[in-house]
């Protein structure tokens, strides 16, 4: 295993164990997850045809409110004990940090969309479990958790931390929550392909440039 | 071992460090004194490579900072105000992960070991968040002599130790020094500092103002000096202002 890939997976197990126990990040970010879709249930009582096109919306707010409180937790637990500045003191490419916090928030944020799905199917009473659909949580989870992990490093050295996230996250992540949506929209109403291709390429070409300028500049943010 | 040539540091218009020099000779233990504010744990965050020069030179192990700074990290053992430890995972899990995070080899005899020396053996399944103070700095001193590093950099490292622990870190800190490794420890508990360092640098208003070896300061001669240098700094910065 090169030190990279080590440094990378050490980084993961330690989220992934470390929440194992606490279970505070899933907790926050299910229970927020669950109320907004019940409370979209109640608000807006919808017939079947209507139920389709609202889906994806809902999905997607859903997903991105709840991320935003996960990549909080996650790195405000690094700041709180001063563990930032332990994993910048490690003899590693800095950038192992940055895939190793990302891949744990993105595996949260899967984890959160697997309980969220079944239960949206039961209360809507809409069939959620369509391939499409779950690669396009996958590539935007992918997106979502490259980006706000960067802009969350940035935020949690602020005092506003918990205000500031959001604020810098939501204009970024307009290209990947409108691609999500629409994709999802159209596997969701049988669309054909050609009219849900170019969202999902949208999707693709965002998650690659994004990750990609994470990558390069993650040093530069977490420095002093 | 470390060279620092002019070394300033500025935040936005605040002068921290004002064209420091400080040399330290490989198994050197140097025991860095001066009052808060002076600038000790911004000097320290800049040895460790968390925070960089504004301008100035630092190298330590021969390589530069902060171009090299990866390879400056492996040398470089850091105890710092805050543990930097995760509350959520044991002593024993948090090591592990720091271990791999240095690549130590045998990390599993290492981590006992470790533990055997800070004392916290029979307590490395407990969760470092049902720790007190003390025992997690334990930990983190633990933490920071891991990887056996050449250099370490001790950031007031007796703050919130009982006597026990106070005991058992000059241990290992002598052990250290025996083994002929470099050690940069601020302090504000001279006595200790002057039963463990072979020099003495007072640090204040961003500048070394002072050094003397051990070996030249008479018996507990150690506050008497530390309180002559911050006169003679008083005196200089009074005679500026005048001037």
């Amino acid at each position: 295993m090169t030190p990279f890939i080590n440094a990378m997976s050490a980084v993961v197990w330690k989220d992934l164990a470390a929440e194992w126990r606490s279970r505070e990040l899933i907790s926050a970010m299910l229970v927020f997850a669950l109320l907004v879709i019940f409370i979209f249930n109640f608000a807006l009582e919808l017939n079947p045809a209507q139920r389709s096109g609202i889906t994806s919306g809902v999905l997607w707010v859903t997903f991105v409110f709840a991320g935003t409180l996960g990549l909080n937790r996650s790195l405000a637990v690094e700041k709180d004990r001063g563990c930032l500045d332990g994993l910048l003191l490690a003899p590693v490419d800095r950038t192992a940090i940055y895939f190793g916090k990302a891949l744990a928030n993105f595996v949260f944020m899967l984890l959160v969309a697997a309980i969220v799905l079944p239960v949206y199917s039961i209360l809507y009473n809409t069939n959620l479990f369509h391939p499409g659909l779950i690669l396009v949580i996958l590539l935007g989870s992918e997106g979502y958790a490259a980006v706000g992990t960067l802009l969350a490093a940035m935020s949690v050295q602020t005092r506003t931390r918990d205000i500031l996230l959001p604020i810098l996250l939501f204009p970024i992540i307009i290209p990947v929550l409108v691609a999500a949506v629409k994709a999802s929209s159209g596997f969701l109403q049988m669309l054909p392909m050609e009219e849900i291709t170019p969202w999902l390429n949208l999707l693709i070409v965002y998650d690659v440039v994004f990750t990609a300028v994470s990558f390069m500049v993650f040093e530069f943010v977490v420095e002093e | 071992m470390i060279i620092v040539h002019r070394l300033v540091k500025r935040f936005g218009l605040k002068v921290i460090l004002r064209n420091l020099d400080f040399q330290v000779a490989a198994g050197e233990f140097v025991a860095l004194l001066g009052p808060n504010g002076a600038g000790k744990t911004t000097f320290l965050r800049i040895l460790s490579s968390l925070s960089q020069p504004t301008l100035g030179q630092v190298r330590i192990a021969g390589y530069g900072l902060p171009g090299e700074s990866a390879a400056v990290r492996r040398k470089l053992g850091v105890v710092s105000h805050m543990p930097l430890l995760y509350g959520d995972l044991t002593a024993e899990e948090n090591l592990r992960f720091y271990g791999r995070m240095y690549n130590v080899p045998a990390i599993k005899e290492r981590i006992e070991q470790v533990l055997e020396i800070v004392g916290l053996a029979k307590r490395q399944r407990d969760l470092v968040r049902t720790f007190s103070r003390g025992m997690q700095q334990r930990l983190a001193i633990g933490r920071a002599i891991l990887h056996d590093p050449e250099v370490l950099l001790l950031d007031e490292p007796h703050t919130g130790l009982d006597q026990d622990a106070c005991n058992m870190l000059d241990d290992v800190l002598r052990q250290e020094a025996l083994r002929k490794r470099t050690v940069v420890m601020t302090s504000h508990d001279l006595s200790r500092a002057a039963d463990l360092a072979s020099r003495f640098d007072i640090l204040t208003r961003g500048a070394i103002q002072a050094s003397a070896q051990s070996a030249d300061l008479p018996q507990d001669g150690l506050l008497a000096f530390y309180r002559h240098s911050l006169e003679e700094s008083d005196l200089q910065r009074s005679v500026q202002v005048q001037a």
